[in-house]
């Protein structure tokens, strides 16, 4: 029975959503400090490109890995920079990136196109993969989907229960509060920027090395985008977050196994169910319906209700802060 | 003398020079000689009429975008959902070229009216999902983006596609009535840019010379303050959306009617996404757009030839645009580079 169909899929929409999950840990500590890195879809072209070339070159995964990393940091770089010493729009600069990691990417790579590679090696955990259903679905995976999980856990711990991780939500919701005490806000913004945007890097790697082996034009488009939505939906939360990507990468089965199964209804409309359930899943944290669920629910359940339902972003968000 | 005022002349020139030297890095890198290249772009975008006309072609759905791309900035609106509007009206014009037999004058005025109203309509929905649903433009832009194209491709092989059977291309050629009259044997059509110089006209009209372009100026730079001033911002912030989708769903009219004979694939081809580069780079001045608008798409009609001539990707020519939209907002406003924070201080 592990190798049941429903086990299968499962085990695939982990893998599907590693990358996702990566990328929304690192933007989240980013959004946390105050900085929106709007540029996540070109970063990951970009990350995925490299990380490919790099590892294609030395023959060597995790170099490529180290490579994506490094281009991730510093497309993340520029936006900090541009935000934060140039003061400019953060959505501009994110922007404009987005579409240079497009058009970058596909010159660059252009020369290593559909040409098989180095891939991440697959890696069963010992004992833990005899368990019976769970086993194969979490634990006979590679070792970039334990990273994803265990990154998700180091987040929210980082971010909840740390000095540091205070320091870092004190520049995202109160600056002027933070910098009273001590905390320099514009090196918090800077520091995580550049950190999650080291873990974008990874995401997109982890896709030209691990799910959709091998470099191709365009490999990751829209998957940044959908990280970037992500986010909201799990409310700066990376747990929520994981929870997020594991939907979205569900959806996506989803569509494959609906294609399957009804032939005669034409192929392509199944693949607008990951965008619907975007918009569904935005207008639902985002309207006031939310608040009108938690008016009429019992008292008793008002509270945890709220408590999982209610979103709100970091309050300094996107904005500029001078430190005089 | 003045340094200060010489600096100030010549600065808006660095970041785009800036630009051109890591662009030719990249060619030098690919071992293409970059003046070889520069010059096979050139002669791509204007090295005969045909060439040219091309250019002009691509220029008028840019433009159109463009355009409305003011209105919505204008607001403080980033309309990314403009992608899928040109759809839409692509969309929506071809679906009348397909299913409406008429006099041509009449046809091409119902394909046009179609597809004003079906990219008004996307925006709508974008603008109502803000003011109401509390969704950033971004995101929903986004997702109606794809799902634009995603209705494409369902149309091209499913109910529309050609008799001869599904390609995914695109669908059969439209009636001859159908498609806008073109210019000699090109595929530029001086109708679609007298609507795109009418069009552009009565925008500069609207946002400098009336109370509704001051209103929505008012929205843009501080929503709070007009909220409190009495302005109403949801219903502007709706209009100034349709109102840039009817003009993106225009644009996808002149795409599909006379870029193209039929509804393709890659109807759009990213004029959408590039416009926003050309406001941006404009720094949201109006004159501004139609020039950028010409040379963006002299950069990337010239870019085609270059992968001809020289087996380099295409998207040289997209690299170029953005780096060069990079460094301006970057770099373009020496002031905020605070090298010369201090020289500024004497004067």
């Amino acid at each position: 029975m592990d190798s049941s169909p429903l086990v299968l899929t499962l085990a695939s929409i982990i893998l599907a959503s590693t990358p996702l999950i990566i990328a929304v840990c690192g933007e989240i500590l980013t959004e946390r400090s105050g900085i929106v890195n709007l540029s996540l879809d070109g970063t990951m072209l970009m990350s995925a490109m490299t990380g490919f070339v790099v590892a294609f070159e030395t023959d060597n995964v995790w170099l490529g890995f180290l490579g994506a990393m490094g281009v991730g940091a510093f497309f993340a770089f520029i936006v900090a920079f541009g935000s934060i010493r140039l003061r400019q729009s953060q959505f501009a600069i994110g922007f404009v990136l987005t579409l240079l990691g497009d058009d970058l990417s596909a010159f660059l790579g252009q020369n290593y196109t559909r040409i098989p590679g180095p891939v991440v090696q697959h890696y069963a955990i010992p004992i833990l993969k005899d368990i019976p259903i769970i086993g194969p679905i979490f634990f006979n995976q590679n070792v970039i989907v334990y990273f994803a999980y265990i990154l998700v856990f180091v987040t929210w711990f980082w971010l909840f229960r740390t000095q540091p991780g205070l320091r870092l939500r004190s520049a995202g919701d109160r600056p002027e509060a933070g910098f009273a005490r001590g905390v320099g806000i514009n090196f918090q913004r800077y520091l995580y920027t550049i950190i999650g945007g080291g873990l974008v890097g990874v995401a997109g790697a982890s896709y030209s090395l691990n799910i959709k082996i091998g470099w191709a034009e365009g490999l990751t488009r829209g998957f940044g985008w959908i990280a970037l939505a992500i986010v909201i939906f799990g409310g700066w939360s990376p747990i929520r977050g994981m929870f997020g990507a594991l939907l979205f990468g569900a959806t996506k089965a989803l569509a494959t196994y609906l294609q399957r199964t009804f032939p005669e209804v034409s192929v392509v409309a199944f693949n607008a169910i990951p965008w619907v359930l975007m918009i569904l899943v935005l207008l639902l944290v985002g309207s006031d319906f939310t608040e009108r669920v938690i008016t009429v629910a019992p008292k008793s359940l008002r509270r945890p209700l709220q408590r999982f339902l209610k979103i709100s972003p970091p309050q300094a968000l996107g904005s500029t802060f001078v430190e005089d | 003398m003045n340094a200060n005022r010489w600096i100030r002349w010549v600065w808006p020139a660095v970041p785009i020079a800036g630009a051109l030297v890591v662009t030719s890095l990249l060619l030098f890198f690919f071992g293409a000689a970059p003046l070889e290249a520069f010059q096979a772009m050139y002669d791509g975008a204007f090295g005969d009429q045909a060439k040219t006309l091309s250019v002009l072609a691509f220029w008028v759905p840019l433009l159109l975008a463009g355009t409305g791309l003011l209105v919505t900035f204008k607001a403080g609106l980033w309309n990314i959902g403009i992608e899928g509007q040109i759809v839409m009206g692509a969309i929506a014009a071809s679906w009348v070229a397909l299913r409406m037999e008429a006099p041509s004058a009449v046809l091409i005025t119902v394909e046009i009216l179609a597809a004003m109203l079906a990219g008004a309509l996307w925006a709508a929905l974008s603008a109502v999902l803000k003011t109401r649903g509390n969704v950033h433009e971004i995101f929903s832009g986004l997702a109606l983006n794809s799902i634009a194209i995603i209705f494409t491709n369902y149309l091209i092989s499913g109910p529309w596609q050609p008799p001869e059977g599904g390609t995914f291309r695109g669908t059969a050629p439209f009636q001859p009535g159908a498609l806008l009259p073109l210019y000699e044997n090109s595929r530029f059509s001086p109708l679609s840019l007298l609507l795109a110089a009418i069009a552009f006209t009565l925008v500069v009209i609207a946002l400098r010379g009336t109370f509704w372009g001051l209103k929505l100026k008012a929205i843009g730079q501080n929503l709070r303050s007009a909220f409190l001033l009495g302005v109403s911002s949801e219903r502007e912030m709706i209009l100034a959306m349709m109102l840039c989708g009817a003009l993106a769903g225009l644009g996808g009219a002149v795409r599909t009617l006379s870029w193209f004979d039929s509804l393709r694939q890659s109807i759009s081809g990213g004029i959408g996404f590039m416009a926003l580069l050309v406001v941006m780079l404009a720094n949201y001045r109006m004159f501004l757009v139609p020039p950028i608008a010409l040379f963006f798409s002299a950069v990337l009609s010239g870019s085609i030839t270059l992968q001809l001539r020289t087996q380099l990707h295409s998207s040289l020519g997209g690299i170029l645009t953005e780096l060069m939209v990079l460094f301006v907002l970057l770099f373009g406003d020496w002031k905020k580079l605070g090298v010369f924070r201090k020289k500024d201080d004497d004067g």
